[in-house]
């Protein structure tokens, strides 16, 4: 049984038609690569998945909880479905432990020792315990994003999204991101991600989605569709990122 | 023959200064704390468009960032008891610094809320916090923080502003050097002391708000 299904997804921005009709099984364990050229909708799918973009038409199944034509309980859904974002958005007047404690105690209402322990195993988790105080300003890129992970983390989430989460990083800096993220793949997370970092994405992954024009134009195992492109599109995407 | 200074006849009466002095800092400490929590409740419904207050807030902010202080003053004490609303001068004169900080407060904090960086919201969207929340947690301090030092700067423009107050009998320290200059017709002296006395306690003022911003709203230390 999956746990993320999508059937018949439709999503404008005005007159501009940026889903058009999307079919996508995630299984749990799953970690989906979701690629292609900037504007192509995968940014937009990855957000309609915990309801940051609304749905115009079609079903979002969730580990159960439903969104049919974009009408749904959302909180239910964002309580499964985690995300990170290219540009951290840490709250700036929260420590690092504050900034992972915060929804554990304000939405699930978590006692705040509790939250606090939470907190502690998160950043364990993602390499720096020793950060429990720092504010945001006071970390670089990559800890940052490692701590917008471990935020994710606290809400226990049936999948976690990430929206580009290297993209912001200097290059030194990408490694101990995707070294968090290799871990929480190995360890079973159900992951879908929008990436640039095709190595990656081949390695990781174990499902590629190459997004087209808003439709899911090609998808596979990875090393299988990235070897053998079935369609010019993304042999043309392909050969162009491996140009860079 | 030239003037000769004499600040004696003034510091007979440095009780009566003082004690206007302390006036004045309790009408402005009075009309900021409610002054600053009628302008939050003003930027949520504007930033929020929470209607119908969101319009009700625009027209009470245009109405008193385009009037004077001194008639809107004048209005509620010598206006208002047509309307059966009486009330003493030291009412009339919190309600009146309440209602004019109230409506450029209700501005500037709403300027400190959608300044708010679109991705923070979304980070909190989605970890699932309700609106409510996300304000309390997420919007609110960040965004006073941001607009301390102009509230600041309203709340002493309030302070020095309550000197008309003396316009209706209210004895804060303005009406108390009226007082006492027309008793020694020492105005030099009289004014030169209380302009320096206002002058202090803007600088009091700026001082305590500062500190309190830097605790309190920012909350840590840098």
């Amino acid at each position: 049984m999956s746990l993320v299904k999508i059937a018949g997804l439709h999503k404008h921005f005005g007159a501009n038609h940026v889903l058009k009709g999307i079919d996508l099984d995630v299984a749990r364990g799953d970690v989906v690569a979701l690629i292609g050229r900037s504007g192509s909708g995968k940014s937009t799918l990855l957000r309609t998945i915990n309801g940051l973009e609304s749905i115009d038409k079609g079903e979002l199944v969730v580990d159960g909880t439903a969104l049919h034509d974009g009408r749904g309980d959302l909180r239910a859904l964002r309580q499964k479905v985690g995300m990170v974002f290219q540009q951290f958005n840490l709250f700036p007047h929260l420590t690092a432990g504050q900034n992972v404690m915060l929804a554990p105690t304000v939405v699930k209402g978590t006692p705040k020792p509790e939250a606090c322990d939470i907190a502690k195993e998160m950043l364990l988790k993602v390499g720096l315990s020793d950060k429990f105080d720092s504010y945001p300003d006071q970390l670089s890129g990559g800890q940052q994003q490692r701590v917008a992970i471990a935020r994710a983390l606290a809400m226990q989430p049936k999948v976690l999204l990430c929206d580009e989460i290297t993209s912001a990083l200097d290059p030194e800096l990408v490694s101990e991101v995707l070294a968090v993220v290799r871990q929480l793949a190995t360890e079973g997370m159900t992951l879908i991600m929008v990436t640039h970092e095709m190595r990656f994405a081949r390695e990781v992954g174990n499902k590629l989605i190459f997004m087209h024009h808003g439709r899911i134009h090609e998808s596979g195992d990875p090393k299988t569709v990235f070897a053998d492109p079935q369609t010019p599109e993304l042999a043309n995407f392909v050969g162009a990122v491996q140009a860079a | 023959m030239a003037y000769q200074f004499d600040f004696a006849p003034v510091i007979d009466h440095a009780d009566l200064l003082l004690a206007g002095a302390g006036f004045t800092l309790a009408l402005t400490a009075v009309g900021a704390v409610f002054g600053i929590g009628l302008g939050t409740a003003g930027a949520i419904c504007r930033a929020w468009k929470l209607r119908p207050f969101d319009r009700l807030f625009g027209v009470y902010v245009e109405a008193i960032r385009n009037t004077p202080f001194l008639v809107q003053l004048f209005f509620i004490f010598f206006g208002l008891p047509a309307l059966g609303v009486r009330m003493g001068e030291w009412q009339a004169a919190v309600l009146a610094m309440v209602i004019n900080l109230g409506a450029y407060s209700t501005e500037i904090i709403r300027a400190g809320i959608e300044a708010t960086p679109r991705g923070q919201i979304e980070a909190a969207q989605s970890l699932a916090l309700t609106r409510r929340q996300i304000f309390r947690h997420v919007v609110l301090r960040p965004a006073l923080a941001k607009v301390w030092p102009a509230l600041t700067s309203q709340v002493i423009i309030v302070m020095l502003g309550s000197a008309v107050c003396s316009q209706i009998a209210t004895e804060e320290l303005t009406f108390a050097a009226n007082f006492i200059q027309s008793r020694n017709f020492r105005a030099f002296e009289t004014y030169f002391l209380t302009t320096a006395l206002y002058f202090a306690m803007a600088l009091l003022i700026r001082q305590l708000l500062m500190q309190l911003g830097r605790h309190v709203i920012v909350g840590r230390a840098r």
